[in-house]
């Protein structure tokens, strides 16, 4: 336990710190984007590992969030009705996701939600007078969130960074709360759940709002670090990513889903520029962990650790 | 007149190659209980193979069914290895499943991407399809119609397969319940190894059959992996009448959709799909809801 605390506490420094020790501004936007796709694995982890629930049409929720923000400050709004109106259209989406999906479990869930993410993409693709098709939507600027400017690489780092703790702290209180057990009752034995008297759909609905409202938070984060949202953020490719994150790094565990999306992150934009083939090299990281480590990183390794821990202490027991 | 038999002829082609891709889907789904996500990259597998055999390999060009039946066949025991050394691991685990064939997806579209490069590739239609069959005023390409009989010939072959053989009864005895078939002595996960083979070798063929119509290009995976799910969703998993009828409804849907309302041609698509999971959440001739 102290070992956790103390790896806790080295992280939290690490990433207090990060525009100090990392080498240049490149680095410091990357650590952005990991701590905002961070956010978003959270949110797809409250379903994928807590829920039992396998969303692959997550880009869409976290797009059509990016999408609102764009449009509404394309027509000349502020910067927070944008915001506010980009979480409850992402809050909307969600609902009717909900309600689609929420009649079948497992691999029906997955293939529902898929096709929701594909529907989403094809309006943002198709419907050129809206979403302005393959070009995009550009936006004009940054907020200023109490008078501060974040238009700095660093500025902005420490804007997701405040965002991202908080998304992790609700995520904590959430995951051990008695919904959170509820919820995790639900994934594990639906039919005892709904004998002992819980609503297990009303359960899986609130588990998704959760879910939802975490995914619009990091797509408004999204498209004010890029200032640019085209439907590319949407496709089925995006949903897969952040599912990978969330599974390779470890589904149903708290930090899991954030090591996965620094995996990935680092793979798609600090690998990628010396190795031309990252999209294999992702690909062989998955069958790889699948392989090694079916329950992912986080969990594996500290399977291992405890396993090597084991043995030395074993040895040492024996002289 | 003709613009609109042009359409229905343009939906039933598509319709005939979506049915070639989600016959095996459907099944693999329906008997394995395995989301395939690597699916529309079996079909990208197929079309880039076929259309190096046809335009030619180290001098040699291939004829364009030979092509296509060597490619279906490449293809369908890359998918044997598939199912055997790495779903074959993964039984009742759909988190690890759909990890590795997304892994693989992403695998798989790279190596097409650093073979065959970006741009797309054409694929000439078969001597003696070129050109239009014209019945008096109407005018309608030949390969289309081609397509169209094979699609029905592949159906009624797969019917035949899975009504009047003893394999096709065990398969559709693992379908309806895998766990009594087991117990009645039949070896379901040996049957899964050939499913999983003859629905990759269908996605293969579909990939070059659809070369002349669809070209072949990166992103093409991406593009007929939901098509392929929204037909299995509307028809019923474990079903080929259910992959017949929904890939012809898709293909109408599709093709109409992009003609009359372009730019909700995506929503149109998946409309009818969630009709179906409100009004009949097994599909139109499915069993069991997944």
């Amino acid at each position: 336990m102290t070992a956790r605390l103390l790896g806790l506490a080295v992280a939290f420094v690490a990433l207090l710190t990060v525009p100090y020790w990392m080498p240049g501004d490149y680095y410091v936007n990357v650590s952005s984007q990991i701590l905002f796709y961070a956010i978003f694995a959270l949110g797809l982890n409250i379903l994928v590992g807590y829920a039992g629930l396998v969303s692959l049409g997550h880009a869409g929720l976290f797009g059509i969030a990016a999408y609102a923000t764009g449009y509404m400050l394309q027509l000349g709004y502020g910067h927070v009705p944008a915001i506010l109106v980009a979480l409850v259209i992402g809050l909307v989406s969600m609902a009717i996701y909900a309600v689609l999906s929420l009649r079948t479990t497992g691999i029906g869930f997955i293939m529902i939600t898929l096709a929701l993410g594909q529907i989403l993409w094809g309006l943002a693709y198709r419907w050129i007078s809206l979403t302005n098709g393959d070009n995009g939507i550009n936006l004009p600027g940054r907020p200023q969130p109490f008078g501060v400017e974040i238009n700095s690489a660093n500025a902005y780092y420490y804007a997701t960074l405040v965002t991202f703790l908080l998304a992790l702290a609700a995520t904590t209180v959430f995951v051990r709360s008695p919904f959170g057990a509820a919820l995790m009752g639900t994934r594990d034995q639906p039919r005892r759940m709904n004998a002992l008297g819980y609503h297990v759909w009303a359960i899986r609905f609130w588990a998704c709002m959760f879910s939802g409202l975490l995914t619009a938070v990091a797509g408004v984060l999204f498209v004010y670090y890029t200032l640019f949202i085209s439907p590319q953020t949407l496709a089925l490719p995006a949903s897969a990513e952040v599912l990978l994150m969330v599974i390779s790094g470890g589904a149903g565990t708290l930090f899991g889903p954030v090591v996965g999306a620094a995996l990935v992150v680092v793979v798609k934009s600090v690998v990628s520029g010396y190795i031309e083939r990252w999209n294999m090299l992702l690909g062989l990281i998955f069958v790889a962990i699948v392989i090694l480590m079916p329950e992912g990183l986080v969990p594996g390794s500290a399977r291992l650790w405890r396993l090597a821990w084991r043995r030395a202490s074993k040895k040492g027991a024996q002289p | 007149m003709n613009f609109w038999l042009l359409l229905t002829v343009n939906s039933i082609t598509f319709g005939g190659l979506l049915f070639l891709l989600s016959a095996g889907f459907s099944l693999i789904f329906g008997l394995m209980r395995i989301p395939n996500l690597t699916h529309g990259s079996l079909f990208m597998l197929g079309a880039y193979f076929g259309a190096t055999f046809v335009g030619g390999m180290l001098g040699v060009a291939f004829d364009f069914w030979i092509a296509a039946l060597i490619a279906a066949v490449l293809v369908a025991a890359l998918g044997a290895l598939l199912e055997r050394f790495l779903l074959r691991q993964l039984p009742g685990q759909p988190l690890a499943q759909v990890l590795v064939t997304l892994g693989i997806s992403f695998i798989a579209a790279d190596f097409c991407l650093m073979v065959w490069g970006g741009d797309p590739i054409n694929v000439a239609s078969p001597e003696g399809l070129v050109g239009f069959l014209r019945v008096g005023p109407l005018v309608v390409p030949k390969y289309r119609l081609a397509v169209i009989v094979i699609a029905i010939v592949v159906a009624i072959a797969l019917w035949l397969m899975l009504e009047r053989t003893r394999l096709g009864a065990m398969i559709r005895a693992g379908v309806d319940d895998p766990d009594m078939a087991r117990v009645v002595g039949i070896r379901v996960s040996q049957m899964f190894t050939i499913v999983f083979a003859v629905g990759a070798g269908l996605a293969a063929f579909a990939g070059i059959i659809g070369g002349p119509i669809l070209s072949v290009y990166p992103g093409i995976d991406q593009d007929m992996l939901p098509l392929a799910l929204v037909v299995v969703i509307l028809g019923g998993t474990g079903s080929l009448l259910g992959s017949f009828v929904g890939s012809i409804i898709v293909g109408f849907v599709y093709n109409f959709g992009q003609a009359l309302l372009p730019e909700l041609a995506y929503f149109v698509l998946f409309l009818p799909m969630l009709l179906v999971l409100i009004l009949r959440p097994q599909g139109l001739f499915g069993r069991y809801v997944p």
